[in-house]
């Protein structure tokens, strides 16, 4: 395991989140520093530096054993940092106790307390705080969680969405600065999840409040979060609005565990102001300079699959671009609304193209010789020296 | 039911048929499960209960020699509390002292086994059941020796002069709870253990995060949650600790007779049958009543 982390620590964040951090002291919203957590030799999370904006949207999303948990575990105080900071609205709670920070957690497998039904686990944190009219307050909230004709049972006579829904009026009440969610969805079935996604951030709209989502799930992270952030090995890859993380990937990782991603070798043969030119394997390519993040002479071009347009041979296209001929088509799968091809190269590549059936084009079939192009602003530039195959996604699974 | 069969009769017949049918082929192995324990329990419980609630009701001025007669004579009740409510009472005081300081002891140690023992658990767990393993009479006698006038124990609490020189544990009350605490500790640890041990630790880490410190969390979510274990180990602990004879007979006095110490010679020195099986279902009434209000205090049935 450490061997892996240290592989990560040397390939390393080139650039960073990129963004400058504010003065903790000042910031209102919620700022880790350094924070590090190692169990023994092994460093779940290494030196992170964040800021959450006060009333985002935030979600760390990564796949498991990324440290994004044990990040979340340490605001919600359940975890003590190795070192580090955290300070929230400009306090120091590196070391506060759970039940001392103004922070309130939905976890992981609700974990409502079983002894209790539904109106008394949602008003356990009131009543802990002597709070009045804890009897108002906690309709309204299940109100707004829509379980008020529920509030007598217990919690297992409820369905897994309204158990979630339960664990999330539990923590809200509470009014905290931050609202952390631990894989709040990972128990629900796929339709109950999407409507789940919808109805938490509808809640968050309504509250205003800062919410922080951990999440395997790169589609649940892109449809809720106003911020994401990618972690891998203990540190944050990419930090941005989900478009600009899908984007502009700055790493291999981002490339493939955001959506997927063609990665092809290139040699850098010109750096210009604006534009960075690459020979791919004979063919020139051209990408714009600020989504070009390979620092040395060799680099992966990279383009999404459905940026990649598909075309007869000697096609005339509809937009200027970097063009490359000689593709065979070697499998094809119709989905309905679009096609996915596996187009082979003359370089031996395997190149994935989806292509919406708009009927511009007619369906190609296994064997037919294809030239494949694409606009050179969608096209990004990564670094050689990381692994083309970091964070892809197989194929059985959504991890 | 009765409402679903007005509104849909033809489909409530249908599946009355399938549970029957069904139903029946369970309900036959069911009972051949049960049949070894039934003749077990009727041969050697029923017969000999309705032999002791018939035994209570002869006559006394009867033996066992000339023979008893049969003459619903329930004076012998009144007789047996007027003549010994003395060790009746004591035997209540005594098995509750013991299990109240089983409950204490047993679930610190139920709670640091389940919760911080780790890899040592299972040792732990054996060396609980590990007194099992010598007989009740052995360890009870040597409760004898470490009691003794002249013994370690007696030894040091004089230094500290927290017994008086001619002060003594053996023969005191506090000899016989501290037999009977010992004895029953594991029937206390073990059913503890097992609702502590299920409790999920992210419940204690919620009610934290829910701002309650650990001693409110505990006693909000911790002790609530073994709740069935708090009643199933005080069961078990209280209700042989009342009719327990042997410590009281080896680690106490006359003065500490307990209520099975007066059975067991009315039946063997005695030779008072009736007045012995009288006291016996008056025991066992008595500890059927508090067990009752107990279970329905504690309010287990609402527990999952």
């Amino acid at each position: 395991m450490s061997q892996v982390v240290e592989a990560a620590a040397s390939e390393g964040p080139s650039d960073g989140p990129g963004e400058q951090l504010a003065d903790p002291a000042t910031y209102d919203g919620l700022a880790l520093r350094a924070l590090t957590k190692h169990f023994g030799s092994f460093y779940a999370v290494r030196d992170l530096d964040l800021d959450v904006p006060r009333g985002s949207f935030f979600a760390l999303l990564g796949p498991s054993g990324c440290g994004k948990t044990t990040t979340l575990r340490m605001v919600a105080g359940l975890e003590t940092p190795s070192s580090g900071a955290i300070t929230l609205s400009g306090k120091d709670i590196t070391y506060a106790k759970p039940y001392q920070r103004p922070v309130n957690t939905v976890f992981q497998n609700y974990a409502l307390f079983p002894h209790l039904d539904i109106f008394e686990n949602v008003a356990f944190g009131l009543r802990r705080r002597k709070q009045k009219d804890v009897d108002k307050t906690v309709r309204e909230m299940l109100e707004l969680v829509e379980l008020d004709t529920q509030a007598r049972k217990k919690p297992a006579q409820l369905s897994g969405g309204q158990q979630q829904r339960v664990a999330l009026g539990r923590a809200l009440i509470n009014n905290p600065e931050v609202l952390l969610l631990d894989e709040p969805l990972g128990a629900l079935d796929l339709k109950l999840r999407r409507s789940m996604q919808i109805e938490i951030k509808r809640i968050q709209t309504e509250v205003g409040r800062t919410f922080i989502h951990v999440t395997h799930d790169q589609e649940e992270a892109m449809t809720m979060a106003d911020t994401v952030a990618v972690m891998n090995h203990g540190v944050i890859e990419q930090m941005g609005a989900p478009a600009e993380l899908y984007e502009n990937p700055r790493s291999t990782f981002v490339a493939n565990f955001l959506g997927q991603s063609n990665l092809i070798e290139g040699n850098i043969k010109n750096r210009a102001a604006d534009i960075v030119t690459v020979d791919m394997h004979g063919i020139d390519v051209s990408i714009p300079a600020p989504r070009a993040h390979a620092p040395g002479d060799r680099g992966w071009v990279g383009i999404r699959p459905e940026k990649v347009l598909i075309g007869e041979v000697g096609e005339e296209l509809d937009a200027p671009g970097n063009t490359i001929p000689g593709g065979v088509v070697s499998d094809v799968s119709f989905v309905g609304v679009s096609t996915q091809y596996l187009v082979r190269m003359p370089w031996g590549q395997e190149l994935q193209v989806f292509s919406q059936n708009t009927g511009r084009h007619r369906l190609f079939a296994v064997g037919d010789q294809v030239e494949l192009s694409w606009r050179p602003e969608y096209a990004f530039l990564l670094d050689a020296a990381q692994d083309a195959f970091a964070g892809a996604q197989k194929l059985d699974s959504d991890g | 039911m009765a409402s679903t069969a007005g509104t849909a009769p033809v489909a409530v017949t249908d599946i009355k048929e399938t549970k029957d049918a069904s139903g029946r082929r369970r309900g036959r192995v069911g009972y051949l499960l049960l049949l070894p324990a039934v003749i077990w329990l009727g041969l050697f419980f029923v017969v000999p209960f309705y032999s002791l609630v018939a035994t209570s009701l002869f006559d006394p001025s009867g033996s066992d020699s000339r023979g008893y007669e049969m003459t619903y004579h329930v004076a012998n009740y009144w007789n047996a509390i007027q003549d010994y409510k003395g060790p009746l009472l004591r035997s209540l005081l005594y098995a509750g002292i013991a299990t109240g300081i089983c409950l204490v002891l047993g679930y610190v140690l139920a709670y640091a086994i389940a919760f911080k023992a780790g890899r040592w658990k299972n040792l732990m767990l054996v060396l609980v059941i590990a007194p099992f393993f010598t007989s009740f009479l052995v360890r009870t006698l040597s409760w004898k020796l470490i009691l003794a006038d002249d013994g370690f124990v007696v030894d040091a609490l004089q230094t500290l002069h927290l017994l008086g020189d001619d002060g003594r544990l053996l023969a005191t009350p506090v000899a016989v709870v501290a037999g009977l605490t010992y004895n029953f500790l594991p029937f206390m640890v073990l059913p503890l253990f097992a609702s502590i041990d299920k409790i999920d630790h992210r419940l204690i880490e919620a009610s934290g995060d829910l701002y309650a410190n650990p001693i409110v969390g505990f006693f909000r979510v911790t002790w609530p949650l073994s709740l069935p274990g708090v009643v199933s180990g005080t069961l078990l602990t209280f209700i042989p600790s009342a009719g327990d004879y042997i410590n009281a007979q080896l680690l106490g006095s006359p003065n500490q007779r307990m209520v099975g110490s007066v059975i067991q010679s009315l039946f063997t020195d005695a030779n008072n049958y009736p007045a012995a099986a009288a006291l016996s279902m008056i025991l066992m009434l008595l500890v059927l009543v508090m067990v009752l209000l107990f279970v329905r205090r504690a309010g287990t049935e609402e527990l999952l």
